[in-house]
C-alpha cells in the first residue's frame, strides 16, 4: 500500500464509489422514509411516521396470496430446473459429441435473448392452449431462463469431479443410478443449492416473463408491485411504497443467503480466491 | 445373422468411441423443455408475424417500417441501451481493477455494489421520482449548496430512464468484469513492471488486452438487459414520447390492441436488433487474443 499517494487514479475511483452509494443510499431511503411516513410535501421529512401503509399495503394487494404464489412458482421452478438441468450438465461436462456446439447454443439463446422477446411468442402460444393466466403458465415461462441458467452453471461445476471416482465406483460394482445419489449427488449438493438459490432470486425478481403470462389468481410479488403503480383508482404513494419495500427486503435477505454459498465473482470463472 | 450380431456392437462402439452413448440421454429432458418452450414459441412467432390481420405476408414489417412513431422505437432503444451499456461496462473497470487486488472491506464492498439487483425496478422507479424529482432530496440539496437555482429534470424524461439502467445494470457489469479480471495472473503485470513499465502501460498493454474479450462478454450481456428495457421506461421515463423503446411498442402491439401478429413481429424485430448489435460485438471478439489468462485456476 506504498502507492497511495503515487495513485491518483485510486482516489478518484473512490471518489466515484462514493459518490454512487451517496445517491443510492438516498434513493433508497426517500423510498423507505416515506413509505413510514404520514404526508410529505416539500420538506426534508415526513411531518410524522406510521406504520400503517404496510398494512394498508398487505390488505388491498392481497400479499398473502401473492406470496404463496411467488414461493410456489419458485420453488416448483428450482425443482424442475435442477431435476432437467443437472442431468443436461452432466452430460455436456463428461462427453464430447457431435453437434455439442449446436446443444451449447440452443442452451445459450434463452439466456441471450431478451425475456420480452421470446415472452411475447411464448405468451401468445399460451393462450392458445389455454395456459397464459394461470400458475402453470407462469410456471413454464420462468423455466425457460431457468434451465439453461442450471445447465450452463452447473457444467464447469461438474467439469471439476474427477471422473477417476465415478470409475472407481463403477469398478467397485455401484449402478449408474447409486452412482448418482451416493456419489455424484453429495459432491454436487453445493453447487446445486448454489444453482437453486440464483433461480430463486431470479425467479422472484423476474418481471417481464410472469408479467406477460399471468392472470388475475396467478401474479407473482414483482407483477403485482408494476401493476399496483398502475393500479386503477387513487392508491397512495406510500402503500405502493411500502410494498416495493417489503419486496426489496425479500430480495435482499434471498441475496445475501445466496452470497453465504456463492462467490459471486466465481460465476463467470472459477478462481481460487487467496485470503 | 452373424454379421448382424457382429457388426451391431461394433457399431455401438464406434459410437461410443464418437461420445455418442446412453449418457445423452440425460440430455433430452432439457432439450425437450427448449424445445417446447422456447424453440417452438418462436417459430410459430415467426410464422405469426408473416400472417397478419389485413394485408400480404410482409404487411406488420412494412407497416412497422412505414410509421415513424413505431420504427423510431428501434432508434430510441438503442438511443438509450447503448450509452447505458457503456456507461456500466466502462465503469466497472477501474472499480473492479482497484477491487481486484486485496482491499480492506472487499467483501463489505462487494455486497454494497451488488445490492442494487435486488432493488427491483419498481423501487428504482419510485426512488428515482422521489429522491430525483423536484422536491427531493437530491435537488434540495443541490439548491441549498448555490450549484442549480431551479431543480433538474431527471425523471419522466430520457435521464429518468437511463439512470436506472445504470442502477439496475451497473452490479451485474460489475460483478462480470471483476471475476473475468480476477482470472488474469497478476504476476503477468508484476513481470512487465520489472521491465520499467509503468501503471498505464500495464494497464494497456497487458491487461486491457487480457481483459477485452470479457469485456466483450460483458457489453453483450449488460446489452440484452438494456435493451429490453420495459418496466422503467413506463415509470420513470416518458413512455408516451422520449422513451417509447420497442418493447412497449411490441407489448402495446400484442396485448392492448390483442395483434398478436403484429406483437410477434415486432419481437422478432427486437431479437433481430439484438442479434446484429452482439454480432458485431462477437466479431471484433474474435479479432482478440483469447489465449490463456495466465488465471488461476
Amino acid at each position: 500500500m506504498t502507492g497511495w499517494v503515487a495513485r491518483p487514479g485510486r482516489w478518484v475511483v473512490w471518489a466515484v464509489v462514493a459518490f454512487f452509494f451517496v445517491n443510492l443510499a438516498g434513493l433508497v431511503l426517500s423510498v423507505v422514509v416515506d413509505s413510514f411516513g404520514t404526508q410529505w410535501f416539500g420538506s426534508w421529512l415526513p411531518a410524522g411516521f406510521t406504520t400503517h401503509w404496510y398494512a394498508d399495503a398487505w390488505r388491498e394487494f392481497g400479499l398473502s396470496d401473492v406470496l404463496l404464489t411467488t414461493a410456489v412458482v419458485a420453488l416448483v421452478v428450482i425443482a424442475v430446473s435442477v431435476a432437467v438441468g443437472v442431468p443436461a450438465a452432466y452430460a455436456l461436462a463428461r462427453r464430447s459429441f457431435p453437434g455439442k456446439r449446436l446443444v451449447m447454443l440452443l442452451f445459450v439463446l434463452p439466456i441471450l435473448i431478451p425475456p420480452i422477446t421470446y415472452g411475447i411468442p411464448l405468451a401468445t402460444v399460451l393462450y392458445k392452449v389455454h395456459l397464459a393466466g394461470t400458475t402453470t403458465g407462469v410456471i413454464l415461462a420462468n423455466l425457460v431462463p431457468s434451465v439453461p441458467f442450471v445447465v450452463l452453471t452447473m457444467t464447469p461445476f461438474i467439469e471439476q469431479i474427477d471422473p477417476k471416482i465415478e470409475a472407481a465406483a463403477r469398478m467397485s460394482g455401484a449402478r449408474t443410478t447409486s452412482v448418482f445419489t451416493r456419489i455424484l449427488g453429495p459432491l454436487l449438493l453445493p453447487g446445486i443449492l448454489a444453482a437453486s438459490i440464483l433461480v430463486l432470486v431470479r425467479t422472484v425478481g423476474m418481471f417481464e416473463l410472469t408479467f406477460l403470462t399471468a392472470g388475475p389468481d396467478s401474479t407473482t410479488l414483482v407483477v403485482a408491485l408494476y401493476n399496483s403503480v398502475f393500479a386503477a383508482g387513487i392508491r397512495a404513494n406510500q402503500s405502493v411504497d411500502a410494498m416495493a419495500t417489503i419486496y426489496t427486503a425479500s430480495m435482499l435477505l434471498l441475496l445475501l443467503v445466496a452470497l453465504r454459498f456463492v462467490n459471486p465473482t466465481q460465476l463467470v470463472t472459477r478462481i481460487r480466491e487467496e485470503t | 445373422m452373424t454379421a448382424a450380431t457382429a457388426a451391431r456392437p461394433a457399431l455401438r462402439h464406434r459410437l461410443a468411441e464418437r461420445g455418442i452413448d446412453r449418457t445423452l440421454l440425460l440430455l433430452v429432458p432439457g432439450l425437450l423443455v427448449i424445445a417446447c418452450l422456447f424453440l417452438y414459441p418462436f417459430l410459430y412467432g415467426l410464422q405469426l408475424s408473416f400472417a397478419p390481420r389485413r394485408g400480404g405476408v410482409f404487411a406488420n414489417y412494412a407497416r412497422f417500417f412505414g410509421d415513424p412513431y413505431l420504427r423510431d422505437t428501434i432508434w430510441t432503444t438503442l438511443g438509450i441501451a447503448l450509452p447505458a451499456t457503456f456507461i456500466n461496462v466502462l465503469a466497472s473497470i477501474p472499480i473492479a481493477y482497484v477491487l481486484r487486488g486485496r482491499v480492506r472491506g472487499k467483501r463489505l464492498l462487494t455486497t454494497i455494489l451488488v445490492v442494487p439487483i435486488t432493488l427491483g425496478t419498481v423501487l428504482t422507479a419510485q426512488g428515482l421520482i422521489m429522491y430525483g424529482g423536484p422536491a427531493g432530496w437530491l435537488n434540495k440539496v443541490l439548491t441549498v449548496l448555490g450549484i442549480t437555482d431551479q431543480p433538474l429534470p431527471l425523471i419522466h424524461n430520457y435521464t429518468g430512464v437511463l439512470l436506472s439502467l445504470v442502477i439496475t445494470g451497473f452490479p451485474f457489469s460489475f460483478l462480470l468484469t471483476l471475476s473475468y479480471l480476477s482470472g488474469i495472473d497478476p504476476s503477468l503485470e508484476k513481470a512487465a513492471a520489472t521491465l520499467g513499465a509503468n501503471g498505464v502501460q500495464r494497464f494497456r498493454r497487458i491487461t486491457l488486452p487480457l481483459l477485452a474479450p470479457g469485456l466483450a462478454i460483458t457489453f453483450c450481456l449488460s446489452f440484452v438487459m438494456a435493451f429490453s428495457v420495459f418496466p422503467s421506461a413506463q415509470l420513470a421515463g416518458d413512455p408516451a414520447n422520449e422513451t417509447r423503446v420497442i418493447s412497449i411498442a411490441a407489448y402495446h402491439a400484442a396485448f392492448e390492441e390483442y395483434d398478436y401478429s403484429m406483437g410477434s413481429a415486432v419481437a422478432m424485430l427486437m431479437a433481430v436488433v439484438m442479434l446484429i448489435v452482439i454480432g458485431l460485438v462477437m466479431a471484433w471478439r474474435a479479432t482478440l487474443y483469447r489465449g490463456a489468462t495466465g488465471g488461476k485456476g
